[in-house]
């Protein structure tokens, strides 16, 4: 039998089967637009999205804020919004149209056939009650078995999700559980009755990389029972975990579909390759990740040596905080490290490993309880403010939100005013020609001057952050998650900007990150800091491909795998 | 000044499991520490009211005669003598505050000077009343602003601007006016109720209506905000999602989020229903406090006044502790928040 | 490379705020005339003057000839609402200055004196409010005696300590904020950053305050002379009105109905502007 012969009787038995009922698909969507009343007049926000979702599939729907593609997965269940106008040719949910179903037949189907995973189970179980009671909810509302039993099918489900003592864990509320578990039990309450449709909404958005790996095997896991799963998603890292069908989407608009294999691996459509391309990763190094950021590296000049002046020296930090319990917790707890001229020294680590703490001792923004920190080799922590002025022009800061970094009351023109050293530039136009510079620096239009940060985009704020930044022309700047915050084709262009900046004018970053691609991507050297000590340092190379710790070890075996050309080899 | 203050938020819990079971004890130590402010305050309380009384122009012993006759007419030294013993106004000003205290400590306020009655007999008749009133009032004002809310919240632009209108506007509302209004549509011209209001069960109805309405506004306007925002939070859709109707998802997750301001409102909102009593009681004609201070106000009868005021202030330093108590039961993650 | 031409990105898709015309400010500025005109012109639109009697015509309901009716010595309700405005406003603006100027004095002391400066200030301030706003003006009058001075401090004293919580909480909150931390990152000077930003951005709101306050403060005002124990009758100041009407609650209730009317429309009024001005300032310079 030769390999023709074995796709075509392939094929027809595949189109046998799929006639059958229980291989139809799940749910089908054919054209559904959504839009909604605005007092400007009807807002359209999805157009004409049509996919199916077949038994035991995986269908990722990728996109950037403002995508839609949130709205999409709304609509499918009825519950688009108020003031929504959703129409489409067909939504068939196990062979029925559920376009015109009544509230009371929608909330029949919600939980019992399509079950829903929102984001972080910190804001999307009830804080203020139980996890159990929650998962019991979900039993109650559908009429399913009385109290007791109820009460002891939620065990049996948080024991089914991983979560250790389950009968203790389900009368605890989210916030006495860890990032993990209550990630477990939100899962736990949406498949609680067992839907073969699961609808799962940025669910690993804002989790720790750890967490977000024990999450991504839960749906793979439910995925292998039979369960169809839509996947929405801005992460291609994971989408390509989980996914045999994605849909790729830009304001509102199907940019493209197909296949997971051949659309990430072999992308046809420019979006497709610019959003793949933007993924920063160990593979990324010295290559630009966005398209506009190749131009930008080939004008930069070629990247300097890291020099062996030290520009930070940082000697057992440790920092405790009170808690309002009155129990003492060490956010740091002894840190050491040198930044080098010229260098990007990545610290990453998992929320609450004092990362942050960390830059902002580094920073002078937060005192150490020991330990000491020199700036170009002048004493830093320890003395009084007023000393510490006048080296403050040599370091500076971007952080991860830099709108409320931003008195509220000034625009762009005065912001970067304010941050000028006044000696300098003692002439109103020299300020101006500076600022002019700066805006030039950081790659944005002049006219952006007059306007407030509050009316800009994100990565535009970004920007006026780092010109700020820039302003005193530092030595040094301290990047707190400086990127986390932004749609990943965004990020990529401003971590072209940071390594074009840096080849200029020879900067040293301080980088804090949760996330190891980006770190990857950037740093020459990496700190991995897990309950507020260093676990691990070294290059990337050393800490990605011979990691010495299990943490670091378990850390880097977390992160999904994203090479598309890998998925490509698999699948052919 | 400290600018560089430290925020604690990257400070999350290294090192300590999860849920681990420390709150019985870091409880205790909030509400004991809530006890001791809650002290401190009453003292600096009493404090400013013997100063307010000790400051009265003119020589104390005077006064009191001329309120208790009066008549303002000049004294003399033989007259006043007993008055000066019985007030022991010639003690020195500490030994007289001190003295002060030492009686608030044992529920002693002192002597009126008008009816020459122990101030705290004098309110004892009337406390009472003011307080079923008060608390009638506050139970009125919870009922409406839940039920008002519940019924308005998240309906739309229009419904809620208009409940939110109607909140701002009884919020607004002069007791006096709305007590008269009151007054004559339900007690004059539809008769439903006695236009001069007994103690009894029916004669409060409008009294704590009239308190309880500008009250309802003023707690719907913060539970009204927070019920729009819960209505938005991803717990609530997570509920849609599973199956829950909008009368559910109201009144099991979002009513409990919606009601925490309103709770941490409440406490202060008692002290000032007592000082709105004042006012019902005079438009009702009703017994109670309120009739008691404005008679010794007018006629500067101080210790009624300062009675009557330290009293208040005790009720609600009481009731606010008690609302920090009640969060706490509503609100497990306290610890966090405070 | 340009500037991310992107728009708005997490522009909020639902709920879709229908956005409202804002008839409310209008009513609010048209009422707002019209208080201005009866207070600093109050014989354009009174038929009467303020004590002029007319025993033939006592206790009249409204009517063509006497829009608001007459009270017990004949004169016209109406004019004397009119002839009244003037003091009204005048207790209702010097209260309100007097309660934010403490608020804002106290409220600054309390949020950036040194340790023991706040400490005992922030106690003051505790103290304080443990006294009902009410109760704190009749403490005061009592002490004092009834004036027209009186009331305004009274009533500017009595609601003082809740604006000062305000404002400590406003200054406390700028003080903390990631756009201060940010102007010390750049090294600028504590004077600076109070002068650029703090005091700025949290007195600011102040302004939406004062004229949320001018309303209230009248109302407070009018219940301590609805008690008796504000301005006196016959003076045509609206408390006084009302208190006036009062024995004739049962038979004349416009005597105290329609006094009570305008005190509330003002308050409305005042509360409309400061909550539009309260918006335009946290929405900021478009």
């Amino acid at each position: 039998m030769t390999t023709i012969e074995t796709e075509v009787a392939r094929r027809d038995l595949a189109s046998e089967i799929d006639g059958l009922p229980g291989f139809r698909p799940r749910l089908s969507v054919e054209g559904l637009s959504v839009g909604f009343a605005t007092s400007e007049g009807h807002r359209p926000i999805v157009h004409d999205v049509s996919f199916d979702l077949h038994p035991g599939q995986c269908v990722a729907i990728v996109g950037e804020s403002g995508s839609g593609k949130s709205v999409t997965a709304r609509s499918i269940v009825g519950l688009a919004g108020r003031g929504a106008r959703v129409e489409a040719e067909a939504i068939t949910l196990h062979g029925r149209d559920v376009r015109t179903l009544s509230p009371r037949r929608w909330r029949d189907i919600r939980g019992r056939e399509v079950g829903f995973i929102l984001q972080d189970a910190l804001v999307s179980l009830d804080p203020l009650r139980p996890v159990g009671a929650e998962i019991a909810e979900g039993l109650r509302l559908h009429g399913w078995g009385d109290r007791r039993a109820r009460g002891k099918r939620v065990v049996e489900l948080l024991a089914s999700v991983g979560v250790p003592n389950p009968e203790h864990r389900a009368r605890q509320r989210p916030d006495q559980l860890s990032g993990g578990l209550r990630q477990r039990a939100l899962i736990a309450s949406a498949l609680a009755l067992d839907p073969d449709v699961v609808i799962a909404d940025e669910p690993t958005t804002a989790l720790d990389v750890t967490v977000q790996a024990q999450v991504l095997e839960l749906l793979e896991a439910s995925k292998r029972r039979g369960a169809s799963i839509i996947l929405i998603s801005h992460d291609l890292s994971v989408v390509a975990q989980l996914a045999d069908h994605v849909l790729v989407m830009r304001n509102g608009r199907v940019v493209e579909q197909g296949a997971a294999a051949q659309l990430l691996g072999s992308p046809r459509e420019e979006y497709t390759k610019a959003l793949i391309a933007a993924v920063p990763s160990e593979d990324t190094r010295g290559a630009a990740l966005s398209p506009g950021g190749r131009r930008l590296l080939a004008d930069a000049p070629p990247a300097p040596e890291v020099l062996d002046e030290v520009v930070i020296e940082a000697r057992d930090l440790v920092r405790r905080f009170r808690a309002p319990d009155g129990s003492a917790t060490t956010a740091v707890g002894g840190v050491s490290f040198d930044l080098h001229r010229g260098e990007t020294l990545g610290i990453v680590g998992e929320s609450g490993s004092g990362k942050s703490t960390t830059g902002r001792i580094a920073l002078a923004l937060e005192r150490a309880d020991a330990g000491t920190v020199t700036l170009l080799g002048k004493p830093w922590s320890g003395v009084p403010e007023s000393e510490r002025r006048a080296l403050r022009s040599r370091i500076s800061v971007v952080s991860q939100d830099p709108l409320s970094s931003f008195d509220p009351r000034w625009n762009v023109e005065r912001i970067l005013l304010d941050a000028l050293p006044r000696q300098a530039f003692p002439t109103a136009a020299a300020r101006a020609e500076r600022i002019r510079a700066l805006l030039d620096q950081v790659g944005l239009a002049h006219a952006v001057l007059r306007r407030f940060p509050l009316r800009l985009s994100g990565g535009q704020r970004q920007r006026v952050a780092i010109a700020r930044a820039l302003a005193e022309a530092p030595d040094i700047i301290v990047l707190d998650e400086a990127v986390s915050a932004l749609d990943v084709t965004i990020q990529a262009q401003i971590l072209d900007l940071l390594v074009a900046l840096q080849r200029r004018l020879g900067l040293s970053y301080l980088f804090i990150s949760h996330d190891l691609g980006v770190i990857a991507h950037l740093c020459h050297r990496v700190l991995v800091m897990k309950d507020g000590v260093v676990v691990e340092s070294g290059t990337p190379d050393e800490i990605f491909h011979r990691p010495q710790q299990p943490y670091t070890r378990q850390l880097i075996d977390s992160i999904p795998a994203f090479e598309p050309n890998r998925i490509q080899e698999k699948t052919a | 000044m400290t600018l560089t203050s430290s925020s604690e938020t990257d400070a999350a819990v290294p090192g300590r499991e999860a849920g681990a079971p420390r709150r019985g004890p870091a409880t205790l130590r909030l509400v004991a520490g809530k006890a001791v402010g809650a002290v401190l305050v009453l003292l600096g309380a009493a404090t400013a009211a013997f100063f307010a009384q000790a400051s009265l122009p003119g020589d104390r012993a005077t006064v009191i005669l001329n309120i208790r006759a009066g008549q303002a007419i000049a004294r003399t030294p033989e007259e006043l003598a007993p008055i000066n013993a019985e007030y022991r106004l010639h003690d020195p000003l500490i030994v007289q505050y001190l003295t002060y205290l030492k009686g608030l400590v044992v529920g002693d306020l002192g002597l009126s000077y008008q009816q020459h009655r122990p101030v705290i007999a004098i309110i004892a008749d009337q406390l009472g009343a003011t307080i079923v009133l008060t608390l009638t009032a506050l139970a009125f004002a919870w009922i409406i602003m839940v039920v008002w809310v519940t019924l308005t919240a998240g309906r739309g632009p229009v419904v809620n601007a208009l409940g939110g209108f109607f909140d701002t506007t009884a919020a607004g509302l002069p007791h006096y006016w709305l007590g008269i209004i009151l007054l004559l549509v339900f007690a004059l011209t539809l008769g439903w109720f006695p236009v001069i209001g007994g103690t009894g069960a029916v004669g409060i109805i409008l009294p704590a209506l009239t308190l309880a309405i500008p009250l309802a506004g003023f707690l719907g306007q913060a539970t009204r905000t927070e019920f729009e925002r819960s209505l938005d939070s991803p717990f609530v859709l997570s509920a849609r999602m599973r199956g829950m109707s909008d009368v559910g998802i109201r009144l099991r997750h979002v009513l409990r989020h919606a009601v925490l301001p309103a709770v941490t409102l409440s406490g202060w909102a008692l002290g000032a229903t007592i000082s709105g009593a004042v006012v019902v009681e005079a438009v009702f004609a009703r017994p109670g406090i309120g009739q008691v201070l404005v008679t010794a106000v007018s006629s500067q009868d101080m210790p009624v006044v300062i009675g009557i005021v330290m009293l208040v202030a005790a009720f609600y330093v009481l009731a606010n502790l008690l609302v920090d108590i009640a969060y706490v039961l509503i609100d497990p993650r306290l610890r966090r928040a405070s | 490379m340009t500037a991310t031409a992107a728009p708005p990105a997490a522009r909020p898709t639902a709920p879709a705020r229908l956005r409202r015309q804002p008839w409310d400010l209008y009513a609010a500025l048209a009422a707002t005339a019209v208080f201005a005109l009866a207070a600093l012109w109050p014989d354009l639109l009174a038929t009467q003057g303020a004590f002029t009697m007319d025993l033939a015509n006592t206790l009249q309901p409204p009517s063509a000839a006497h829009w608001f009716g007459t009270d017990e010595a004949g004169r016209d309700l109406y004019s004397r609402v009119i002839h009244g405005t003037a003091a009204s406003l005048g207790i209702g603006i010097g209260a309100a200055a007097v309660s934010l100027t403490l608020a804002a004095v106290l409220g600054a002391l309390a949020a950036l004196g040194n340790r023991a400066t706040s400490a005992s200030v922030g106690w003051l301030l505790e103290v304080a409010f443990a006294f009902p706003a009410l109760l704190l003006s009749l403490l005061l009058i009592a002490v004092l005696g009834p004036s027209i001075l009186t009331l305004i401090l009274a009533v500017g004293i009595g609601t003082a300590p809740g604006y000062a919580r305000m404002v400590r909480g406003q200054i406390l909150g700028a003080k903390d904020s990631p756009y201060v931390e940010a102007a010390i990152a750049l090294g600028h000077s504590r004077g600076r950053i109070l002068r650029q930003h703090i005091l700025p951005n949290s007195l600011r709101p102040l302004v939406a305050v004062f004229a949320l306050s001018i309303g209230q403060s009248i109302v407070w005002a009018s219940s301590l002379s609805f008690l008796g124990l504000g301005i006196a009758p016959p003076a045509p100041e609206w408390g006084a009105l009302l208190d006036a009407g009062r024995p004739y609650i049962t038979v004349a209730g416009w005597l105290t109905v329609i006094p009570g009317v305008v005190i509330v429309l003002l308050a409305l009024t005042t509360t409309t502007l400061g909550r539009h001005l309260q918006s335009f300032l946290e929405k900021g310079e478009k």
